[in-house]
């Protein structure tokens, strides 16, 4: 048994340990937001996010993944209360079939987690592992810039936390 | 003592030096419309390409030949320069002459010694209409001002007038050798290897003055953090390296050593633009120095012994991570059979290995080569040392590497070994 | 979110196979009818199923279902549909509940492709929604007991006097919505329009970014079971041994299935069966008569090839005299579809009648094709549609849904999802056939063209089911079925020979196709079909044109050009980018092209500019601007999200794409075989303009874009470089060898 810790919640995985990740969550746990793409790490359908880092899951077995912090599309948000980055990736309707925007928002998050203010460069080096096929660039780059302006606006208006001991 | 006694020498050298050389004459700009026959220049692309020259006067993202590109040395960082005709910032400004001490003597056109990871002691050999051609091809690029970023170099390296008394010691400026009793391919490419595409400027050890070691021809040195293999007898690869499998290798990938990744790469993606010829005649020269009478023997180690399997924590690591494209027999595109035909599992250290690993392969944009991802972010320093530690124990004869987990360390934050 | 979640009962299963009898028994009489008193032809798809609750239901409870025989592959057009239904029904759109394409509940509208969907489905569902609203407001008028002109539809209620409401529920007693479609609708005034012409948020967005059941590859049946397939390494490869002992007993394997050279593999859990499916290609042992043509002749080698020829115009006027003559040679290699998710498809067999999910773009043909290659009647078989990711024609999606019904006719009783493998989409998706044109043009002294010659040389374009023989895995039985022979597919719309003819205004113009029906390589529908050749060639020539005419790009174009919409679009694409013959920096250029997709369809433009890297050769993109005129637009946004796709699409073929192939195989077998555009080489921007028709007719949008932009981007590189490159890619290699050192 191999504990998982995916969106925050416990999950005891009896699959085999070199299971990738992708399997578990997609088959186990019944998660859709990573996608079988390539299965190689060629293309990023599968991009989850794990310790704050974008990973490709079709490539990391669950044996590695013991007491690390899984996160997956459905851990940012959901239809009805979608994360600012969800959001934004709506609003600027950021999808054609939408098979790759899984793996696309799920590297963005890496992305905006560590870095509010991202240059345009910075976001298209950041972004490049991932492939589209529909050729949604453009609308991916504006929802990433959308929600980190979001992000900032909201980062300037929150209350600073109190640091607790 | 005797290291003292060796300073003092060394010391006294170089005060001889200064004194002969501590000034170059500077020669004048020339700032006139220069013209050339196109089959000069393009004679002069192919020779830029076989020398590679953009790999280092490139910055990343950056103009071609407009320098910016930073090479980490164990003296401290130095810059690749512009090399574009601009003639306040490049060396537009230069003529031919100027442009020929500076291959052949190592000094720039103002006078300054310049320092050897710009190879000059392999430039030297360069034929006089070879020069003239690689001076057709520069002056004609586009012209792109951007200066020269300052060398961090620290103390006493900082200082250009030691680089005279280090020619005196090192600078070979002997044409490089025709053999009679060798075709005229393998004559081609003894003169591309040693001169224009300065091989052991990397895969020659270098010692403490940073100078090739003589006796120690391509036996294996050192790029940018990167082992270097050895391109003679000493090479431990378990796959026999041919003229084709050479040729191949540098044109793309060889299926029997896979392709050049981290600082051969941008050389094997510059002689796609080559003769075939050229490249053939490196293959066959370089075949030569790798040859040697127990080829036969060779055999690819696969040591999955239950003590291997069991002990490790690596073998369930790589079933994991690395069996689905490297456990598929080759199957899978730019996959070798076994990991064990990759020279670097057998080399004395760790670094090629977990370069490859941490920060993964990627071809140039939109160009069919290998695609590997970066594990930087999905395995941790232990892990990556456990994988690195397995396949040592697995594909290679050679004892295991030592502070392997130290190697993770610097490649990951992308330090040179010290 | 329309697709059953669960296993459909043999009540449905009987209830659906109940409609469809009934459905085509009214078909017949309706035919009958129409033979003795010939009407009006029936717009759009009702032709296709003419009652019209076939199109659209209301439940007692007032529900509104839509039913189309389209399928959403990404375009939007799920979206779309509701919007037109929403419009001319009076209901809010988030009330429509939208079938998409299934033989049991839906109209056979064929294929989805050619982007043909609102032409066909949009204009039906409008006029059955139209026809709907008049019909309930006759009833209510009958139940008030006022004038029907007293009455008006609004918000799922149809409002009188008074205001007094009756729904639309209420008003559906019976089967009042079983009456055939009438050929003409009151259709809203474009000036009454509320819903058409707004840019509503895609419906199918929301769940697809927080990780809602979007794709088939997410259906999740009860008792569902793993599969993948071992293919041959090469097309024509035969299984000749294989001993499964070994895998039969790894972990979790239910099955092994082989017939033939079919191999494929069932595990209760999906790493189970893709463990046993390596196992499986290890122990499997092929041998390999396959003989492709050399890649590097692969233009001589079809052109040596046995052609049937079609002259599609052939027109002479009184002109000019030709006062100089250009010719030019175009070429285009084998492309794929590349969808980023490979094909999947899940089936269940109940040990009497199959039921399969499925992306494909037509679920009709594919039940036609799966029923003969399983030698069952087609009422035992069910399609229904389920989105994958983006197909761009004819990809694996067939073939996998083949696959599910091969393994779970051999399962009965247990749901069988089938996933291809990347490598296996790759080598197995038929391609878009390479293709060459030769162009030839006079132009007299003053620079008019006046006269044209264009010979289009291609394989078929269309390689799709209904035969079983079309189906990948029927080839490989022990059985096999026999690929259909291939047939061009006819003018106006065209395969290889889609857009050949200039809409220019020429006096003389001679097009012809070259059928070539032998196909070396297996290919099928790609994405605009043969227009992304010849609109590449033709704006290309154009651009050459002009050039020998003296003339600016979009000039020469306007000079030559008569249509009112055409030229619209044209010189809004100009205008908006600023296009100019100011000199540019050196290694910069800006490219112009046009076309109207199938000379039927939307008529786009677009201008982008391209900076040539000297030194490697390699092409970086800035701006692009489109113009695009679909006539009503019924969603902009959806027609801006479209042509900005085509533009990025289209910029990946053009610069980078190209399948590699060997004598015995294909080497495209990934994305490091078969390199595409990335996120680093994306142009600066996409601005597109969108130019409403109001009023006028819905113009399929989906392919209109690769064409121009291929074009574009050429007559920018030859701009940029002043050298013209005719064949495709413009990849950095090619590029650098046309500018030389």
């Amino acid at each position: 048994m191999i504990t998982l810790n995916v969106n925050g919640r416990s999950h005891e995985i009896a699959d085999e340990p070199n299971t990738p990740l992708l399997y578990v969550l997609r088959d186990t746990l019944e998660l859709n937001g990573a996608k079988f793409g390539c299965g190689l790490g060629q293309c990023g359908s599968c991009t989850v996010v794990v310790d704050g880092k974008s990973v490709f899951s079709c490539l990391t077995p669950i044996s590695i993944l013991q007491g690390r912090k899984i996160t997956t599309l459905e851990g940012l948000g959901s239809e009805d209360a979608p994360s600012p980055l969800q959001r934004a990736f709506i609003e600027e309707q950021a999808a054609q079939c939408g098979y790759c925007i899984p793996g696309m928002i799920m590297r963005a998050h890496a992305l905006l987690t560590a870095n509010r203010t991202p240059t345009d460069a910075q976001i298209r080096e950041h972004m490049n592992p991932n492939l589209c096929r529909c050729g949604t660039h453009m609308r991916v780059l504006a929802a990433i810039k959308r929600a980190a302006r979001g992000m900032q606006a909201a980062d300037a208006s929150a209350p600073r936390q109190e640091v607790r001991p | 003592m005797l290291r003292l006694v060796l300073s003092i020498i060394f010391i006294a050298i170089l005060a001889a030096a200064a004194l002969f050389y501590a000034t170059h004459l500077t020669i004048p700009e020339e700032r006139t419309q220069r013209s050339f026959a196109p089959d000069i220049v393009k004679r002069g692309g192919e020779l830029a390409a076989l020398g590679y020259c953009a790999s280092c006067h490139t910055a990343e993202n950056g103009k071609p030949f407009a320098g910016g590109r930073p090479l980490a040395t164990p003296f401290g960082t130095i810059y690749g320069t512009n090399i574009t005709p601009d003639p306040e910032t490049g060396i537009g400004a230069w003529t031919r002459a100027a442009f020929n001490r500076a291959m052949r003597d190592g000094v720039d056109r103002a006078g300054r010694d310049l320092y050897p990871a710009f190879p000059y002691d392999h430039f030297t050999k360069l034929t006089d209409e070879d020069l003239g051609a690689l001076y057709a091809f520069l002056m004609t690029r586009e012209a792109v001002r951007a200066q020269n970023p300052r060398n961090e170099l620290a103390f006493p390296y900082n200082l250009r007038l030691l680089l005279a008394g280090w020619k005196l010691l090192y600078l070979d400026k002997a044409p490089v050798p025709i053999d009679p009793t060798k075709s005229a391919e393998w004559n081609r490419g003894a003169y591309l290897v040693e001169a224009l595409s300065h091989c052991g400027a990397c895969h020659t050890p270098r010692d403490r003055f940073g100078a090739e070691i003589a006796s120690k021809r391509l036996d294996g040195g050192e790029a940018e953090g990167w082992w270097a293999p050895p391109l003679n007898r000493t090479s431990p690869s378990p796959v026999p390296w041919s003229e084709e499998s050479l040729f191949n290798y540098l044109r793309s990938w060889d299926s029997g050593h896979g392709g050049a990744v981290g600082p051969m790469a941008p050389v094997v993606a510059a002689l796609a633009a080559v003769p075939e010829q050229d490249v053939r005649a490196i293959a066959a020269y370089i075949a030569s120095t790798l040859a040697k009478p127990s080829e036969s023997e060779k055999r690819v180690e696969d040591n999955q012994t239950p003590a291997i399997q069991a002990n490790s924590q690596g073998a369930q690591l790589y079933a994991g991570v690395c069996a689905a494209c490297h456990e598929t027999g080759g199957y899978v595109p730019f996959t070798v059979a076994s990991l064990g035909q990759h020279t670097s599992i057998h080399g004395p250290d760790p670094r090629n290995v977990i370069h490859v690993i941490i920060h993964g392969i990627q071809p140039p944009e939109g160009t069919v080569g290998a695609i590997m991802p970066a594990f930087a972010d999905t395995l941790n320093d232990a892990q990556i040392a456990e994988i690195v530690s397995y396949l040592r124990a697995r594909f290679s004869s050679g004892p295991q590497w030592s502070n392997i987990a130290d190697e993770v360390g610097r490649v990951r934050r992308r330090e040179t070994s010290p | 979110m329309n697709a059953p979640l669960v296993t459909p009962s043999r009540r449905d299963f009987l209830a659906g196979a109940l409609v469809v009898s009934f459905s085509l028994r009214s078909l017949s009489s309706f035919a009958a009818e129409e033979q003795q008193s010939p009407k009006p032809p029936l717009p759009g798809s009702l032709k296709n199923a003419l009652m019209l609750d076939a199109w659209i239901r209301v439940d007692a409870d007032g529900t509104v279902t839509v039913f189309t025989g389209k399928c959403e592959i990404g375009q939007g057009i799920r979206t779309a549909l509701i919007q037109v239904a929403a419009e001319e029904l009076e209901v809010e759109a988030r009330a429509i509940h939208l079938v998409t394409a299934d033989t049991v509940r839906t109209a056979n509208e064929g294929f989805t492709s050619g982007s043909n969907s609102m032409k066909d489905s949009g204009a039906a569902i409008r006029n059955a929604a139209a026809q709907v609203r008049e019909i309930l407001i006759g009833i209510a008028a009958e139940r008030i007991g006022v004038a029907a002109d007293q009455l008006h539809a609004q918000s799922g209620a149809i409002v009188g006097p008074g205001n007094r409401r009756i729904g639309y529920g209420e008003l559906v007693a019976g089967e009042v919505l079983h009456a055939a479609a009438q050929p003409a609708s009151r259709l809203k005034t474009p000036e009454a329009l509320r819903v058409i012409g707004q840019s509503m948020p895609r419906v199918d967005i929301p769940g697809k970014v927080t990780g809602g059941v979007s794709y088939v590859q997410d259906l999740r049946l009860p008792n569902m079971v793993h599969a993948r397939i071992v293919r041959p390494p090469s097309y024509e490869a035969r299984l000749q041994s294989l001993d499964p002992s070994a895998i039969e007993k790894l972990p979790g394997v239910l099955k092994i299935v082989r017939d033939g050279s079919f191999l494929g593999v069932i595990a209760e859990r999906e790493f189970q069966a893709i463990t046993a499916a390596h196992a499986l290609a290890a122990a499997a042992k092929w041998d390999s008569a396959t003989k492709l043509p050399d890649e590097k002749n692969i233009f001589g080698f079809i052109e040596s090839l046995p052609g049937q020829d079609y002259i599609i115009a052939d027109k002479h006027a009184p002109s000019g005299a030709a006062a100089q003559t250009l010719e030019a040679v175009y070429r285009r290699p084998y492309q794929l579809h590349g969808s980023i998710g490979p094909s999947c498809a899940v089936a269940s067999f109940d040990g009497d009648a199959l039921t399969v999910w499925s992306h494909a773009q037509g679920m009709f043909p594919l039940r036609k094709a799966i029923a003969e290659m399983l030698h069952f009647a087609e009422d035992k078989v069910r399609c229904i549609h389920m989105e994958g990711a983006g197909c761009y024609g004819h990809n694996g999606a067939d073939d996998a849904g083949a696959d599910a019904a091969l393994l779970a006719r051999a399962l009965p009783g247990r749901p069988v999802r089938v996933q291809w493998t990347r490598e296996q989409e790759h080598q197995w998706e038929p391609y878009g056939p390479a293709m060459l044109s030769r162009a030839r043009a006079s132009l007299d002294a003053s620079g008019n063209i006046v006269d044209w010659q264009y010979d289009v040389r291609s394989n078929t374009h269309s390689t799709r089911p209904p035969g079983a023989g079309q189906l990948l895995a029927a080839r490989h039985l022990e059985q096999p079925f026999k690929p259909d022979a291939p047939k061009p597919i006819p003018q106006p719309e065209g395969g290889g020979d889609r857009n050949s003819i200039p809409l220019y205004a020429v006096p003389n113009v001679r097009v012809v196709h070259h059928f070539v029906p032998d196909m070396p390589l297996r290919v099928s529908a790609h994405r605009s079909l043969g227009a992304y050749l010849n609109v590449f060639s033709i704006e290309s020539f154009m651009d050459e044109l002009a050039t020998a005419a003296n003339a600016d790009p979009v000039e020469f174009r306007l000079r030559h050009m008569q249509e009112s919409r055409a030229r619209k679009v044209i010189s809004t694409a100009a205008e908006r980018f600023g296009w100019s013959s100011t000199p540019l920096p050196r290694g910069r250029g800006r490219g112009f092209a046009f076309a109207q997709y199938k000379n039927l369809g939307a008529y786009c433009a677009v201008a982008i500019e391209a900076e040539v890297e000297h030194e490697s050769g390699r092409v970086r993109l800035g701006r692009a601007v489109a113009a695009v005129d679909s006539g009503q637009a019924v969603n902009p946004d959806g027609i801006a999200n479209q042509i900005q796709g085509g533009v990025v699409q289209s910029a990946s073929w053009t610069l980078y794409e190209s399948v590699r192939f060997e004598p015995t195989r294909i080497l495209s077998q990934d994305w490091s075989t078969y390199p595409i555009l990335r996120f680093g080489n994306v142009p600066e921007s996409v601005d597109v303009h969108v130019i409403d028709a109001p009023g006028q007719p819905f113009l399929g949008t989906g392919e209109a874009a690769q064409g121009p932009a291929a074009a574009a981007i050429a007559n920018a590189v030859a701009h940029a470089t002043g050298m013209r490159i005719r064949d495709l890619p413009l990849n950095a290699a090619r590029v650098k060898a046309a500018i030389g050192v």
